[in-house]
């Protein structure tokens, strides 16, 4: 890329419920730059590109490694990582959003909180007895292993649900992410103690019925995690389980 | 009695462990953390955690994993609870297994186990090559379970400022600021714990996250009069992806798996990597270490590649860069069990992993050093401490503080062991819960004065409101680029005094400097550049522990190298530095005596495996 300068538009905002805004910067490009080393060079020198000194653009990273979610934006268009989008794969200007599905803090920086709060709807954790010496966990094949990982490395970044058109303020749909989580926990011999919990939260409002099977969580997921298999695996077992329940006493043990 | 509640600063994998415990001692436990704790910096720990549950039939032991992690420190380390912490560590892996981490599994179904650093071993636990990652996922999870059935309050998104001490110096909660609204407010408990990790913002050439690991909260405390230990003591870890923003880590697991350090054997041989053929590639560290090969420590790791590269002027290319190879090893195996980091490389570098050698070269990656804690043992600065400090473990020099994980001194005395940090860390937090909740339940403590709280919350609202009104001509990141770059340069792999000592001027220089700062952000919301500017004070300071500490200690022990003083000195130097806050900017240094009661002393060096280990493996 022979450009000498990286030319970027961002979207401002001072606060919540404050109007937005855009702003142009130019930065010295340097190779192998990413969208949080321009973020930093504005802030070492925060003047737009017509000259106007101004406050520097807020926004959240932390590992700059694409492991721990922080730094989700919308980098022309897509939600995505800004540590690990290098600038010479982007066409300039290269646009720089808030993922505003979720509430807007300032700036690129969004409030998160409700995925936290999904994961505790879905219990999403093993219910183990306590932290005292109880021995090795139950065996688990290899093969579970494999596909178990993946699952696991969901940061909870928010790409997915900001990327899906069921999530939105017309209703309560949990997103991909979470469902994801489900799944894996549901897979887990002592997480599957909360098996049919699970199900019963993801069968309620918000839960899998509201996916329109749009596909784009899987689309933008930076770690490949096979989101809509998961909603698929889910559907399948939340049909099952509605089934068995229709059929079975409300006071016998499911 | 006091109330049983305990605050806890930091929610990485010692500050969760921390609440963990502590909630099932029927503790209520505040947590703070910048950001959602989930995504803590022990989220970017990649190769495993140390844990001797001998499965794969070597004759492993807790006792021999005790004399690799006191022979790797450079026997620095108080003996005493690194043998503890090792002994425990197959619990903590079975306990992690349990919580669902998904590690990588064996044939049978069983956890599998590699080999590190500074062993000869296979007792690192994994899970791929994000470990810290699956880890803290899942006590993330088991305190949101907590924080579900309000034993837990979180506090993310906010920052720790600074301690409340009562008449007594007994630690009575803290101040910390909402980083959305700016507001400063008390939280109160009468035991607190400091879980606040490393300092890689103080070198910028780290593989830390320089924007998260700014050291602040720990230096806080010290400027507060709580100790320092060992500050000097630095990790620089050979193998990162060189960069500008952070130099990104390539886990010492790929060289478990089987990968090779090496450089062309010609000086300013041009062809790419992958086309110099064996005859003409030199694999230094298998060359002079037979017995560990390319799994050295990482000290000496870092001093080779070094010396490789800046003395020699046999790096990559002329430059400085040393390849570490995977390309012998099946690509299959590569992503069943270094997938994570071949990404990253990937990623990051631009370059497949998989089909040319990797380009590295040693970033600073972890202190040993950490906030002074003790473990019931006598110290020979006992006049100078409360009355209950044999108490408590992990009990800081002011009642009522706590400090473990990266953030404590305690377990890895002049050099980390790969894998150990992720065990010192969940060790520590298993520790923090009882040992916190114990002091509660025996603590007659006077009550607190609403006064000392107003007037703690107030000193944080003026410092504050002074910082937002400077408006001098400092760049604050530009000065603390100067600090990076002076500091990464001159405290590092190899120490001279002189250099130090101009360092030294340089930080006091700085320090002036940072008086004269400009804020570019005057904003009441969500306003980052004053929380920077405060906590760029913070790094200097810190950095003049480390420089001072650096200065004072003539001898080379672990990660501290003095060419000027090549040799270990135990007769001097086996002590712990002990620095204290002198209330303007200088340590004022003090030494302990290193509990050496269980492992001898002995020469220490990886050419022969002449040691434990090597015994038990001859002996099969």
């Amino acid at each position: 890329m022979a450009e000498q300068t990286v030319h970027l538009k961002i979207r401002r905002q001072d606060g919540p419920g404050k109007p937005w805004y855009w702003q142009q910067f130019k930065v010295p490009y340097t190779p192998g730059m990413n969208v949080i080393t321009c973020l930093e060079e504005i802030r070492r020198n925060p003047v737009t590109a017509g000259g106007k000194p101004v406050a520097p653009v807020v926004w959240e990273c932390a590992c700059l490694e694409e492991v721990c979610g922080s730094c989700s934006m919308r980098i022309n268009g897509t939600p995505q990582q800004a540590c690990s989008a290098l600038v010479e794969n982007f066409k300039q200007p290269i646009t720089l959003e808030p993922m505003d599905t979720f509430p807007i803090v300032r700036d690129l920086i969004v409030d998160r909180q409700v995925m936290f709060d999904n994961l505790i709807r879905v219990k999403a954790w093993v219910p183990i007895d306590g932290t005292h010496d109880l021995g090795p966990g139950p065996r688990q094949p290899s093969k579970q292993q494999t596909w178990m990982y993946v699952l696991s490395r969901c940061m909870t970044c928010g790409c997915c649900t900001d990327a899906c058109p069921q999530v939105n303020d017309r209703q309560d749909f949990i997103g991909p992410a979470i469902l994801s989580q489900v799944r894996l926990f549901n897979a887990h011999p002592t997480g599957a103690m909360h098996h049919h919990a699970r199900l019963d939260e993801i069968m309620g409002p918000g839960g899998i019925v509201e996916c329109g099977n749009a596909q784009n969580c899987v689309r933008v997921c930076p770690k490949q995690i096979p989101l809509t298999q998961s909603i698929s695996e889910l559907g399948r077992d939340t049909i099952a389980y509605g089934v068995r329940k229709f059929f079975t006493q409300p006071d016998v043990e499911m | 009695m006091a109330e049983k509640r305990i605050i806890i600063v930091g929610g990485g994998l010692a500050g969760l462990m921390n609440a963990i415990t502590a909630c099932e001692q029927g503790a209520e436990v505040d947590l703070v953390s910048y950001q959602p704790v989930r995504r803590s910096h022990s989220v970017c720990a990649q190769g495993g955690i140390n844990g001797a549950v001998n499965t794969k039939g070597e004759g492993d032991s807790p006792e021999f994993h005790f004399d690799d992690t006191i022979y790797g420190g450079d026997f620095l380390a108080n003996q005493p609870m690194v043998r503890d912490m090792c002994y425990d560590a197959p619990k903590t892996i079975y306990l992690l297994d349990r919580m669902g981490v998904t590690f990588s599994r064996t044939a049978e179904g069983l956890l599998d186990f590699r080999r590190f650093g500074g062993t000869l071993f296979n007792r690192t636990a994994f899970a791929g090559a994000t470990t810290g990652q699956q880890l803290i996922y899942a006590l993330d999870e088991q305190v949101r379970r907590y924080e579900a059935e309000g034993m837990v309050r979180k506090f993310e998104h906010h920052s720790f400022q600074s301690l409340i001490l009562d008449g007594q110096r007994n630690c009575r909660g803290i101040v910390l600021t909402d980083l959305r609204t700016m507001e400063n407010e008390a939280l109160l408990a009468d035991a607190v714990s400091m879980c606040v990790g490393g300092n890689g913002a103080i070198y910028g050439q780290t593989t830390l996250s320089p924007v998260l690991c700014t050291g602040s909260a720990a230096c806080r405390c010290y400027q507060q009069g709580v100790w320092y230990a060992n500050g000097e003591f630095i990790q620089i870890h050979p193998t990162a992806i060189p960069g500008t923003d952070k130099c990104r880590l390539i886990s010492e697991s790929v060289r478990g798996e089987g990968g090779r350090v090496w450089v062309p054997r010609s000086k300013g041989d041009t062809r790419p990597g992958r086309d110099i053929p064996e005859s003409d590639r030199w694999y230094f560290l298998e060359e002079k270490y037979p017995a560990y090969g390319n799994l050295v420590p990482r000290d000496i790791g870092s001093r080779e590649l070094f010396d490789v590269c800046v003395n020699q002027g046999l790096g990559v290319g002329g430059g400085w860069k040393v390849y570490l190879d995977v390309t012998h090893i099946p690509e299959a195996t590569l992503r069943a069990k270094l997938g994570g980091v071949m990404e990253i490389y990937e990623k990051f570098a631009g370059e497949d992993p998989y089909h040319n050698p990797m380009m590295v070269f040693p970033a600073m990656h972890y202190s040993m050093g950490g906030i002074y804690i003790g473990y019931g043992k006598e110290t020979n600065h006992r006049d100078r401490l409360p009355a209950n400090w044999t108490d408590y473990k992990h009990m800081t020099n002011v009642s009522g503080l706590f400090a473990g994980g990266e953030s404590d001194y305690q377990y890895h005395g002049a050099n980390r062991l790969g894998a150990n940090s992720l065990l010192s860390c969940l060790w520590a937090g298993r520790v923090l819960g009882p040992e916190m909740v114990r002091y509660l339940d025996n603590s007659d403590l006077p009550e607190l004065s609403g006064k000392v709280v107003d007037a703690a919350v107030k000193e944080q609202d003026e410092e504050y409101a002074r910082v937002r009104a400077m408006t001098g001509s400092s760049n604050p990141h530009l000065l603390q680029r100067e600090m990076q770059e002076h500091v990464a340069k001159y405290c590092s792999v190899v120490r001279y005094n002189s250099e130090l000592k101009q360092l030294d001027a340089k930080l006091d220089e700085l320090l002036d400097r940072w008086d004269d700062c400009t804020v570019a952000d005057s904003s009441p919301h969500a306003n980052q550049e004053i929380v920077f500017i405060r906590e760029l004070r913070d790094q200097l300071l810190m950095a003049k522990v480390i420089v001072m500490g650096a200065i004072a200690r003539d001898e080379s022990r672990g990660a501290h190298y003095k060419p000027d003083f090549p040799e270990r000195n135990d007769e001097q130097w086996l002590k712990t530095t002990v620095a204290e806050f002198d209330g303007d900017r200088l340590p004022q240094f003090s030494y302990e005596d290193v509990d050496i009661s269980l492992i001898k002393p002995r020469l220490r060096s990886y050419v022969t495996a002449s040691h434990g280990g090597q015994e038990a493996k001859d002996e099969k």
